[in-house]
């Protein structure tokens, strides 16, 4: 019964991360590529020294990072390489493998984040830049840039 | 007196025909020596290899045009990551119109690699081109940028490489279409594209805006991919720096000039995030061929960064051209 009352909140969790973005998946994969920049752009403030050091607001972007994550890669089912100026590459249907690897690495680095966390700017700095290699690595050969 | 016979040549028409054919073949003669002539490798005076010969060359300066010149980018192996970018065996295809690249090792192995050229060599390749048995390079080694580099900063990257580790892999030769494959026809492409004047004319330029100027259209070749090209490999006149389509496949390059899309809304600091970090002002990051491009910027000093920046919002406004 504990068991699958944790499925089922697992479930819900999930299903309501993923009805707060729009139905189509290239909307939805945009969408969640939105909220990991902005939580990206929240610790990247604090690094820049823009905005004051908060432990809070840089474990809530690593959540936020980590949970998009988990459900990213499903976001590219078949028959949606195309359309709504997706900037997708074929190369992601060829290797899947490898694009979800992609895409637990920075879960897994996030996650690690989480786990024990920076307790002041330096901390931050140290872990920021490590954490979001991850997004070029994968970026450099999963997206294409298109007519803008 | 009755018309000639059409069928009948005549006389006079005979001689007629003996002189065109002599000038033809004169033409021919003339025209072939005028192709030699033209399409002739052209190697450095002696003036220039002198005063890059007496350059006092610094190895730790020459890291930085290193990074600057974005060598590793095509030269190392393909995902080398760290220190293996480092180590340029070659080896990585670059693909294009003309047929595929396919690019040489560069270490400093003597037998696979650059050990045995001279800084002579070595300048003769960066600024004209030229290999050391007296070829041409094709221009996919972007000579037709690293021709602005200052002497000092060829001799400072060659004394650099020489430091780098040396890799006895050998690569495949290029595989270019026909008439591409004929390397003596790069001469033709050097005479109408090739020489060293500024890409653009930057009125009132202060130094840092030049020294912007010098990283872009020299070292840091960044119009090699975004300014469009013609049918002969030449940039389009009047689109510098306005994108183009992605020689390698799907996609563009972005136009990166203040008119482009993309970067029209962006502060010279902004832009200079964008190379010391890969994130864009809305933290999108940076894609495409152009992640191992920023981290050879993220190497550059913050200074040569701005420059940049000041320069990128200094050119002209161009639509894209792609």
């Amino acid at each position: 019964m504990k068991f699958r009352t944790l499925i089922t909140a697992a479930t819900f969790g999930l299903t309501a991360v993923a009805a707060a973005y729009a139905a189509e998946p290239q909307e939805m994969r945009q969408e969640m590529m939105k909220h990991v920049g902005g939580a990206t752009g929240a610790m990247a403030k604090m690094v820049k020294g823009e905005d004051d050091f908060d432990q809070a607001k840089v474990i809530e972007a690593l959540t936020t990072i980590s949970k998009t994550m988990a459900e990213f890669p499903a976001q590219f089912p078949e028959g949606t390489e195309t359309g709504m100026e997706t900037e997708a590459a074929p190369a992601i249907w060829e290797n899947k493998a490898d694009f979800e690897a992609k895409a637990i690495a920075l879960k897994d680095a996030a996650d690690a984040g989480i786990a024990s966390p920076p307790s002041d700017v330096d901390g931050l700095k140290a872990m920021f830049g490590p954490l979001t290699k991850n997004c070029g690595s994968c970026h450099e050969t999963y997206r294409l840039k298109k007519e803008g | 007196m009755t018309p000639p016979d059409s069928n009948e040549p005549r006389p006079a028409s005979k001689g007629a025909g003996i002189y065109i054919v002599g000038a033809l073949a004169v033409a021919a003669i003339v025209g072939a020596g005028v192709f030699w002539f033209v399409t002739a490798p052209k190697p450095l005076g002696d003036d220039r290899i002198a005063a890059i010969d007496a350059v006092d060359a610094d190895a730790a300066r020459g890291e930085t045009i290193f990074w600057a010149g974005g060598c590793a980018s095509c030269h190392a192996a393909d995902n080398a990551e760290g220190e293996e970018r480092k180590i340029l065996s070659g080896g990585h295809r670059l693909t294009s119109n003309f047929g595929t690249f396919v690019v040489p090792n560069i270490s400093p192995d003597p037998e696979a690699g650059i050990g045995g050229w001279s800084l002579a060599d070595f300048a003769n390749a960066m600024l004209a081109g030229v290999s050391p048995s007296g070829g041409h390079f094709y221009p996919s080694f972007p000579y037709g940028s690293y021709v602005r580099m200052t002497d000092q900063d060829v001799a400072d990257l060659f004394a650099y490489l020489g430091t780098l580790p040396a890799s006895d892999k050998t690569n495949a030769a290029h595989e270019l279409k026909f008439p591409f494959s004929i390397r003596r026809l790069v001469g033709g492409w050097k005479f109408m594209f090739f020489d060293d004047g500024p890409r653009v004319e930057l009125a009132n330029a202060d130094d840092q805006v030049l020294r912007g100027q010098y990283l872009v259209e020299g070292p840091g070749h960044c119009g090699e991919c975004h300014t469009p090209r013609n049918a002969l490999g030449g940039f389009r006149s009047g689109e510098w720096l306005a994108g183009a389509p992605n020689p390698e496949g799907e996609g563009v390059v972005p136009n990166i000039t203040p008119g482009g899309p993309d970067i029209a809304g962006w502060s010279a600091s902004d832009i200079a995030y964008y190379l010391e970090s890969g994130f864009t002002p809305d933290f999108d990051s940076v894609g495409g061929p152009m992640v191992d491009v920023q981290k050879n910027m993220a190497e550059l000093t913050a200074s040569d960064r701005e420059a940049i920046a000041t320069y990128l919002k200094a050119v002209p406004e161009r639509p894209n051209g792609y």
